[in-house]
């Protein structure tokens, strides 16, 4: 670990609760080094999350302003927040179920309003510090808790979401794309205006144990056959996208 | 810790005014350095919301109409970190949705006010018309233990002061306060009397001390704000004095549980008010308040001219309730009436303190109280005690 990430840790906290294969800990020092390369004040900046794994990556580990909120509801917080004092770098980062199911109406509501804040959804498909029940996120026919004979339910393309509802700069990669990733989060916080990168997050201890994917090796292997970058996914045809998830960025303004 | 006290020329032009309780909130609010406000719109508090677009223009606040009351509680509580002064103002299927944010405020003991023009419920109820069954909620509807403090204004002066008031409170002793307002007074016209100076309140602070815990006695901690460079950890998790979670340590929890809890009721005494009409004679007492106690005032007068000694209580403050003032006031007394315009909620309050049988005069019809409600109660309570 290179000195600069040091600096902005709170050591005392580590390790991190994080489960062996989780990408949430990647996603952390993913976010150190985008805040370092865009050059963010860190003393002006707070990170806001809700409740869940991901609302924990900057709750209590970075050394920063942070404010871990109620469930769903960290974006209306950051808000606040932001209005009251505009000087701030208001950065959200939460997860799938927090983000878009119980707080999705703050999410889209924050694109609309172009709210000068950047909001990082780390996206492990699924509830995972309540052990593993579906989200809105969770893929069709997915295994989990609460669907254990396969998810019925259309999931959310978070990214079109956020587009539809008038995101400035909105972007997908996964976790072990890193210098993508962090190339990306790098521009989202540059980015004048709402700001949303949705950073795909394995979990094998809930999601991947119930859909035969049970470590990170076997999410990688996976990775390589389902992602691809989004201006090659657009020229698929409809049969050929339906195994394949798209990264990259879906508007940048 | 102690907040500090500053003394300001009023930012509403001082004279004479004739306003609508609702607009006078909004100046109280303005008055009391308020300069955030968060809302949605709802009967029959929004007026106060439409007021404070107009009037944080005016002093530089900030002012954003949220998607829904959870939105607005949330964004309040985020802009008080930030160091504002923050308020809503709503009704109560809105104070319902608001009840985890209340929580939230509570245990990250965020100064906030919230302002609830109550109208009569459950539910959608009766939206134009007058209620006073949010007591209770406020005090009890988040889970968990905690304090809040609520006002009761009967007269649209007292909503102007009593909102100032508000912010005060919320101050010094960093936690949610309510004025406890209804559709009689939010939508009332009378004269208001604003003042040439007006005094602040503002939250305790010290840079480095922990924004969580307190030597002092009074239980206070220093409230920094984001971008101060503190390195803030706020959490609705259950933290130590730095702000770090601590979800299984019991000593932690019960401290900190006590501490939110006791700043508030072992300053019950200093916060609480009452106010007392013709009751050094008094055979029965009415404990009353908000518009209730102004319809008692006209029962009153028609039971003393006819010779029986009638009297008001009235509590200014429903949250902490005046417990030493009522108990001090009921002394001697032959009758006790609570009416209100909800089925029972002061009332078992009273009977609680008391420890005595009194009657509860409900008026749960939609409309403000009538003084007709209370003087029927009053000689059936007489018919009765012949």
């Amino acid at each position: 670990m290179s000195q600069s990430l040091y600096n902005h840790l709170r050591l005392n906290v580590f390790p991190t609760p994080y489960c062996p294969g989780c990408g949430h800990g990647i996603l952390l020092g993913a976010v150190i080094r985008a805040m370092d390369d865009a050059g963010i004040d860190w003393e002006k900046t707070l990170f806001v999350s809700g409740i869940g794994c991901a609302a924990w990556i900057p709750s209590p580990h970075l050394m920063v302003d942070t404010l871990h909120t109620l469930h769903g509801r960290p974006i209306a917080y950051a808000t606040g927040a932001k209005i009251a004092n505009p000087d701030l770098n208001v950065i959200v980062v939460s997860g799938d179920g927090d983000l878009s199911a119980i707080g999705g109406n703050h999410l889209i509501h924050a694109a609309r309003r172009d709210l000068g804040i950047t909001v990082i959804c780390a996206n492990n498909r699924i509830y995972g510090m309540t052990g593993g029940q579906a989200a809105p996120t969770t893929p069709c026919g997915a295994t989990t808790q609460t669907t254990p004979w396969g998810d019925e339910e259309r999931p959310f393309d978070l990214c079109n979401l956020v587009r539809g509802a008038g995101g400035k700069f909105v972007a997908r990669h996964t976790v072990f794309q890193i210098r993508n990733l962090i190339k990306t989060l790098s521009t989202a916080l540059s980015t004048d205006g709402f700001s949303f990168v949705e950073a795909l997050s394995p979990c094998p201890t809930h999601y991947g144990k119930l859909n035969k994917i049970p470590t990170l090796g076997d999410f990688q292997d996976l990775m390589k056959v389902q992602y691809i970058d989004k201006r090659r996914w657009d020229k698929l045809t409809p049969e050929d996208r339906k195994e394949k998830i798209p990264t990259g960025i879906w508007r940048e303004e | 810790m102690k907040h500090t006290i500053e003394k300001v020329k009023s930012p509403i032009k001082p004279g004479e005014y004739f306003l609508m309780g609702d607009e006078a909130s909004a100046d109280g609010a303005i008055a009391a350095g308020c300069n955030f406000f968060a809302g949605y719109p709802i009967t029959p508090a929004s007026e106060i919301m439409v007021r404070m677009v107009h009037r944080l223009r005016e002093t530089d606040g900030s002012f954003i109409q949220m998607e829904d009351e959870i939105g607005s509680i949330c964004a309040m509580i985020g802009a008080s970190w930030a160091g504002s002064k923050a308020m809503t103002a709503t009704s109560g299927p809105g104070l319902s949705l608001m009840m985890e944010g209340l929580g939230y405020a509570a245990i990250t003991e965020a100064p906030i006010v919230i302002v609830d023009v109550q109208r009569a419920g459950p539910a959608t109820g009766q939206a134009t018309r007058p209620g006073s069954g949010d007591v209770f909620q406020v005090k009890y509807g988040s889970h968990g233990d905690y304090e809040i403090i609520a006002l009761s204004p009967w007269s649209v002066q007292e909503v102007f002061d009593l909102t100032l008031e508000a912010f005060n409170l919320a101050e010094a002793y960093r936690v949610p306060v309510f004025v406890l307002a209804d559709e009689s007074v939010g939508h009332l016209r009378e004269r208001v009397i604003v003042p040439e100076e007006v005094e602040r309140w503002n939250r305790p602070f010290a840079s480095g001390a922990p924004p969580f815990d307190t030597d002092d006695p009074n239980g206070i901690p220093s409230m920094p704000a984001f971008g101060q460079g503190e390195h803030l950890l706020v959490t609705g998790s259950t933290h130590d004095g730095k702000g770090y979670r601590k979800t299984q340590d019991a000593a932690t929890h019960e401290k900190l549980v006590k501490r939110l809890v006791g700043k508030i009721r072992n300053a019950a005494d200093e916060i609480s008010r009452c106010e007392t009409y013709q009751t050094d004679d008094a055979d029965i007492l009415i404990v009353a308040y908000g518009f209730s106690a102004r319809a008692s005032l006209d029962a009153i007068s028609e039971f003393r001219s006819k010779g029986v000694k009638v009297g008001l209580f009235r509590p200014v403050t429903l949250w902490p309730f005046p417990e030493k003032g009522l108990l001090e006031t009921a002394r001697g007394v032959k009758h006790i009436v609570v009416p209100e315009m909800n089925y029972g909620q002061v009332s078992r309050e009273v009977e609680r303190i008391l420890h005595r049988e009194i009657t509860a005069l409900p008026q749960v019809d939609g409309e403000g109280m009538r003084p007709g409600t209370i003087v029927d109660g009053i000689e059936q309570l007489i018919g009765r005690a012949k």
